[in-house]
């Protein structure tokens, strides 16, 4: 940002704009703007759009404009709101240790680092486990291709990399990594219906410390619904969501690894 | 460039006389007026600004108190011829009430314009060095060749209208226009200073202009490119902002012959007058115009009247040339603004957009996106944008107004203007040399269609030749709209110019015209 920008913005915003009390941006400092598009399950008819207007009221939406309401069918109506937000977020309370940026290192500084602090290739074993049979999560880390122009694990010359496909079975997932001698398990799961996952990924831990092995290899899961918090609260090192690239879960790995050789 | 549509060139060239005809015979009437918005731009390029107490704007207190028909040159040449003040120390001293301009005694026309030409000179100086710079940023950035990003920011506020044309400069935009507040064109006299409050769009002010222009650069060279702003010359002060864009170095105008008579209600006298004049400072400024023709589909059936759009176009064209606009600087404008329900309507889009294409080769096209058939499903909406967009790669439109998904709900959040540019740059390098690959069928839908437009237009234009262009703007021909010739706002600024009167500035943007 220009210094000439800079100080347009504080002509423009004065005093009006307070870190504490962060809102949406529409086109105004703290219009508190958004948008949001829903179905309900009724006729589209005037109760519909009472029915969308204090729905969108009770989410904290002031001066409600339903700009869209049409039928899907008989029993459905369609709705887009815009509307004021009534919420803010005290962004002064963010702790600085969970918004620092990860930095992944890129295929050639993991293939370096792996030369110089192991002297052998590390183990790492794949695969989406339980009844859920999508290959893409597990793939996008670990296959040659990879991802948008990411190589998966399978590419890195310091990596001995197994996937195992879909629709692994827990027990059987156990006994090949012990076979492998895995260092790193990773476990895709991209089909989360009724929380299915979280039972699936319990499961796996405790199979795991049955065995005695928890504590010798990193433990990582991935898919569109995992968050950090909820790999961490089921007993999992890491935990990748949505747009993750191989790179980022072997930076984790590799440094990991070496984290636990030091102590 | 292709033939495409396999046009009757003939046809084309006895249109295009036409309306030359019909210009050439507006121009003998324009001659023989002024107003008092052109007055006020005299004094504005001769180096007056301001407000007086009352905050009445230094150029109206000069104007309201002279007989207009002598013209602004002649007072203020008199008072120099007499006192050696500067214009601007004259304005204050008449803001003030120290200088009566109703007890002046004009002095000989002689010392009238050698007072006044060396000052003339001066302002024309001012922005002939804007034009240079304009040209040098240009040269240090390069420009594009393709399609030109055109989005708009319109909060009411300067200073949130700048953070927002950063940050689409930022995403790609190369051309950030400033909506002007509702209501603005039918103000008779432009506003001063900065300004925070607007109606949806922001105040064009000279103060205005200078923030976002200096914004812009800014933004243009941290990204080494040149941003290009935009703003509307029209309304009531049309000439008056002519001459703001100039000295301010903007680049693009909205600048119509006809559109603030037909909607804006502005008499026809007045705006046929007032058109000449600023568009002869953008000419000279090298400010490329816009034409208004978008406006005529939005109202009547856009099959239907799309000759009317061509008619309007050819007429445009000849009215910037008799200002001495070139061709380069001639922002012809259309739209897309079929009923989305139309069988084939895409490809109506496209013969439209082809037929301006062919019509006006070396024009850089303005193309403005659906608005009548956008509505809250905003959804949908983006992809009628897209729609919009493939016609401008197709057709090779030089300046593409992005479509805001948003469009029929509120002015552009921050967020519709980023995905608008997104979505176009996403279309445009796709189908980056689809032009080149794409030819029409000959007697196919594409080309009756652009060729029916063009005998349309053609027999309109033969009748606004035998009628004249007032009683055409009588009768309701453009977008179904009637106007009467001493109706609409504005005639009483309309004067007959007086034997003596003398605008020092038509002789220099005259000489720049004939390349002189």
């Amino acid at each position: 940002m220009g210094e000439h920008l800079k100080k347009m913005k504080n002509i423009g915003y004065k005093d009006k704009y307070d870190p504490t009390k962060i809102k949406p941006y529409g086109d105004t400092i703290n219009d508190g703007k958004i948008q949001v598009s829903f179905t309900l399950p009724m006729q589209n008819t005037p109760k519909a759009t009472i029915a969308a207007k204090q729905l969108v009221l009770k989410m904290g939406l002031r001066e409600p404009n339903i700009v869209l309401q049409k039928s899907l069918e008989s029993e459905f109506t369609f709705f887009v709101v815009y509307g004021h937000l009534i919420h803010n977020v005290d962004i002064t309370k963010i702790r600085e240790e969970d918004s620092q940026l990860f930095k992944a290192m890129s295929m050639d500084e993991i293939n370096e680092f792996i030369s110089q602090n192991f002297n052998r290739k590390i183990v790492v074993v794949g695969a989406t486990t339980g009844t859920d049979s999508h290959t893409m999560g597990i793939d996008a880390i670990m296959s040659m291709k990879g991802f948008h122009g990411h190589h998966g694990l399978e590419r890195y010359e310091m990596l001995e990399a197994h996937n195992l496909g879909s629709q692994v079975l827990n027990e059987d997932f156990v006994r090949k990594s012990i076979d492998l001698k895995a260092d790193v398990l990773l476990v895709s799961q991209t089909v989360t219906q009724k929380r299915i996952h979280v039972q699936n990924l319990t499961n796996l831990v405790e199979l795991l410390e049955a065995e005695g092995i928890r504590d010798k290899v990193i433990l990582i899961c991935g898919g569109a619904r995992i968050t950090k918090e909820l790999a961490k609260e089921l007993g999992y090192d890491a935990g990748f969501g949505q747009n993750t690239v191989a790179e980022d879960v072997a930076t984790f790995f590799i440094k990991e690894i070496r984290n636990r050789q030091k102590k | 460039m292709h033939n495409k549509l396999d046009l009757d060139r003939e046809l084309v060239s006895k249109a295009r006389l036409k309306a030359q005809n019909i210009a050439n015979e507006m121009q003998e009437f324009i001659n023989g007026y002024t107003t008092t918005t052109i007055e006020r731009t005299i004094c504005r390029l001769l180096g007056i600004d301001g407000v007086n107490k009352k905050g009445i704007p230094l150029p109206n207190v000069i104007v309201d108190n002279i007989d207009v028909k002598k013209g602004a040159a002649a007072y203020l040449g008199s008072i120099i011829h007499k006192t050696g003040l500067e214009p601007q120390e004259i304005a204050e001293k008449v803001g003030n009430g120290s200088i009566n301009l109703r007890n002046i005694s004009l002095v000989e026309s002689k010392d009238i314009q050698n007072a006044i030409l060396p000052l003339a000179e001066l302002g024309a100086a001012r922005i002939r060095t804007n034009r240079e710079e304009r040209e040098t940023y240009l040269k240090t950035h390069g420009d594009k060749e393709g399609p030109l990003l055109y989005v708009i920011v319109a909060t009411g506020n300067i200073y949130e209208d700048i953070i927002q044309a950063d940050s689409a400069a930022r995403k790609g935009a190369d051309i950030i226009a400033v909506i002007r507040s509702t209501g603005q064109s039918l103000m008779d006299y432009v506003p001063y200073g900065a300004t925070t409050q607007g109606f949806g769009g922001t105040y064009a002010t000279q103060e205005n202009f200078r923030l976002m222009r200096k914004a812009l650069d800014e933004a243009g060279n941290d990204l080494g490119r040149y941003i290009r702003l935009c703003n509307y010359c029209s309304g009531l002060c049309m000439p008056e902002i002519a001459a703001m864009g100039a000295l301010e170095r903007l680049d693009v105008m909205l600048n119509d012959a006809l559109y603030g008579i037909l909607f804006r209600d502005i008499n026809m006298q007045r705006t046929i007058i007032d058109q000449h004049f600023s568009r002869m400072i953008n000419g000279y400024s090298g400010v490329i115009i816009n034409t208004g023709e978008d406006n005529y589909i939005k109202t009547v059936d856009a099959v239907d009247q799309a000759f009317t759009v061509l008619t309007s176009q050819l007429m445009n064209e000849q009215f910037a040339i008799l200002a001495g606009i070139p061709e380069e600087q001639m922002g012809i404008g259309h739209a897309f603004e079929m009923n989305p329900t139309v069988k084939n309507g895409f490809l109506y889009e496209l013969a439209q957009a082809q037929l301006s294409r062919e019509v006006f080769p070396n024009a850089p096209l303005k193309y403005m996106p659906p608005t009548r058939y956008m509505t809250g499903d905003v959804f949908m909406g983006c992809v009628q944008n897209a729609l919009f967009n493939i016609v401008t790669k197709i057709t090779d439109q030089k300046i593409c107004l992005l479509g805001m998904l948003t469009e029929a709900i509120h002015t552009p959040f921050m967020s519709d203007r980023s995905i608008a540019i997104d979505i176009a740059q996403y279309i445009f390098n796709n189908m980056e040399n689809i032009s080149d690959e794409i030819l029409f069928k000959p007697d196919g839908i594409i080309n009756r269609q652009a060729n029916t437009s063009l005998k349309k237009a053609y027999d309109l234009l033969s009748k606004i030749e035998q009628q004249g262009l007032f009683k055409t703007l009588e009768v309701g021909t453009f977008a179904g709209i009637r106007r009467p010739i001493d109706g609409g706002k504005g005639l009483d600024g309309v004067v007959k110019k007086g034997e003596l009167y003398f605008n020092p500035f038509i002789g220099i943007f005259l000489k720049a015209k004939e390349g002189v």
